[in-house]
């Protein structure tokens, strides 16, 4: 389908919306996507026409409900090719899925036992694995990163030994866009049978991952970040994971006996979804896969290269801009600064703009601390992003740097 | 100056401003009046939690009226936080207490107000309010 931009922002209704008074510029799409009609209607949908419990009822709305969950399922598994549907299980988020695997290989572990993380980790990505070296006694190991934002590769090999437990490292950095090299890190680490979990929350909007391909162990994403719904994601995890890794919640749905002497478990991926999941958000969360699917990963990637390298060359003509994070491999998202000028600043000034950027240290602290920042201004693009927002934006920030200094 | 008619004249000072633009120029040039802290007192323990930029907040009683010194990295906050001492600086511990805060919505700076705003002017309220309930303590013991 040919990338027509202007028909692709009819679809977002929230787009035609003012802020302060002026046309709103989404440009925080790193935190959270926007949503299209298409995504909306299936919600409504849902709740309107076919409600109900799924797994269990036998009667008609039970049985339709549940096809759609499990039809979305193996939209999923098609879309990030995994082996079987059953690989994929629906978690409420990218938080609940690396906590669901740490909690899982806390019985594993044994002291002296190591885990590697990466410097540029997202909060979420670092203290479930504190929390489970706390526990277990294992040791955790940082890859470093350079000046430009990219992780020293080198220094990642001479961690790697028997050693080595587990290797979590994100896709794309939120914080600076950098894109990681996942299939030589996963390569590395299998070389020494170590499993490798890694955190696709900012990449899945971007870039369509093959898992198989990656031969990855553990792959966590959420919805929201690829225009679904907040509060559902995925966990992929290779089928021989699911059956070694135990339960993570005891509940309804997981079982398949029980008695008070002893219950066992349902087979993948129930195992791991006790309780009602969020049924309308997995339905949902297939909704938006297709409509990107529509869109197209290759118009995205292309579109997306467009403003970023747009955004670059402008808002560096700024007089003491720097960017932080880059590297030649990098998705959509400008994280900046200005000489002199508290970002927080710079974000209350382009908000009343109508501008919505991030500020703050992006839930990534020990990134802040390698730049002694306190924080920076992020842009991120998404693919119904246009130049025009690009040229609004620097305006803007040209504005707030004259209002400040 | 009571700390109401010193609110009524920030307020008639903001109505000055047509757009958001200058009140914002003009809250940033009351941002550089502000009597500022010690550079020795900005420990940890005068950071106000819940900003994303840094506040530092003391204060001190003299002749029965708690005086407020800040600063802040940020300039736009500075110019928050010199609005709340102008209004609440020099004043009896009471007064403070008892003081309305509804004059920051009339000087257009409603939005600061939402507790989930990073700027922490609720956070600001809320500590010089807490050292004006620790000297009122302090005289009537």
């Amino acid at each position: 389908m040919p990338f027509n931009i202007q028909k692709i922002r009819k679809d977002f209704p929230i787009l035609k919306r003012k802020v302060n008074g002026y046309p709103l510029v989404y440009l925080d799409n790193a935190a959270t996507s926007q949503k299209p009609q298409q995504v909306i209607d299936c919600i409504v949908d849902y709740y309107s026409n076919y409600n109900a419990n799924i797994h269990r009822g036998v009667h008609t709305l039970s049985q339709e409900a549940t096809d759609a969950y499990e039809i979305s399922r193996q939209k999923i598994q098609k879309h990030f090719n995994a082996k079987n549907p059953f690989e994929i299980i629906f978690t409420s988020g990218t938080t609940h899925g690396i906590n669901l695997v740490a909690q899982g290989f806390s019985e594993f572990l044994k002291e002296g036992d190591e885990i590697i993380v990466s410097a540029m980790e997202h909060h979420s990505n670092i203290v479930p694995w504190q929390m489970l070296c706390e526990r277990t006694g294992a040791i955790l190991n940082v890859i470093p990163m350079s000046e430009q934002g990219i992780l020293v590769f080198s220094e990642y090999e001479k961690m790697l030994s028997e050693k080595t437990k587990l290797v979590f490292v994100n896709h794309i950095s939120n914080a600076l866009g950098t894109i990681n090299p996942i299939k030589k890190i996963i390569e590395k680490a299998h070389e020494v049978d170590a499993a490798v979990l890694i955190d696709g929350a900012q990449s899945c909007s971007h870039i369509k991952p093959d898992l198989q391909a990656l031969d990855v162990d553990f792959y966590v994403t959420s919805a929201h970040k690829m225009c679904g719904p907040t509060g559902v994601g995925i966990l992929y995890m290779k089928e021989k994971w699911g059956n070694k890794l135990p339960p993570y919640q005891g509940g309804g749905e997981m079982i398949a006996e029980v008695t008070f002497e002893k219950t066992t478990y349902a087979g993948l991926p129930h195992k791991f979804e006790a309780g009602t999941p969020n049924i309308c958000g997995g339905i949902a969360f297939g909704a938006a896969i297709d409509y990107l699917n529509e869109v197209g990963f290759q118009n995205i990637e292309k579109h997306e290269n467009e403003l970023l390298a747009y955004a670059t060359s402008e808002l560096l003509k700024i007089e003491g801009l720097k960017i932080y994070g880059t590297g030649p491999d990098k998705t959509s998202v400008v994280s900046f600064n200005i000489e002199g000028i508290h970002p927080y600043d710079i974000g209350t000034i382009v908000d009343k703009m109508g501008i919505a950027v991030r500020t703050g240290h992006h839930c990534a602290q020990p990134i802040m601390d390698f730049y002694k920042i306190p924080g920076t201004v992020r842009a991120s693009f998404a693919f119904y992003n246009t130049i025009e927002e690009v040229d609004i934006l620097v305006n803007a920030v040209k504005k707030a740097k004259m209002m400040l200094s | 100056m009571k700390i109401e008619e010193i609110q009524e004249e920030l307020i008639s000072e903001f109505a000055m401003f047509d757009d958001w633009v200058e009140r914002y120029e003009y809250m940033i040039s009351l941002g550089k009046t502000l009597p500022l802290i010690d550079e020795n007192l900005k420990t940890e323990d005068k950071l106000i939690k819940g900003c994303q930029s840094k506040v530092w907040l003391n204060s001190e009683m003299n002749n029965g009226k708690v005086h407020f010194t800040a600063d802040s990295d940020a300039i736009i906050t500075k110019g928050i936080i010199a609005i709340l001492i102008r209004a609440f600086s020099n004043q009896k511990p009471q007064d403070i207490i008892n003081a309305n805060t509804a004059f920051i919505d009339e000087i257009g700076l409603k939005e600061h107000l939402s507790p989930t705003r990073a700027n922490g002017l609720v956070s600001m309220i809320k500590q010089m309010k807490l050292y004006a309930v620790a000297y009122q303590s302090q005289l009537n013991s």
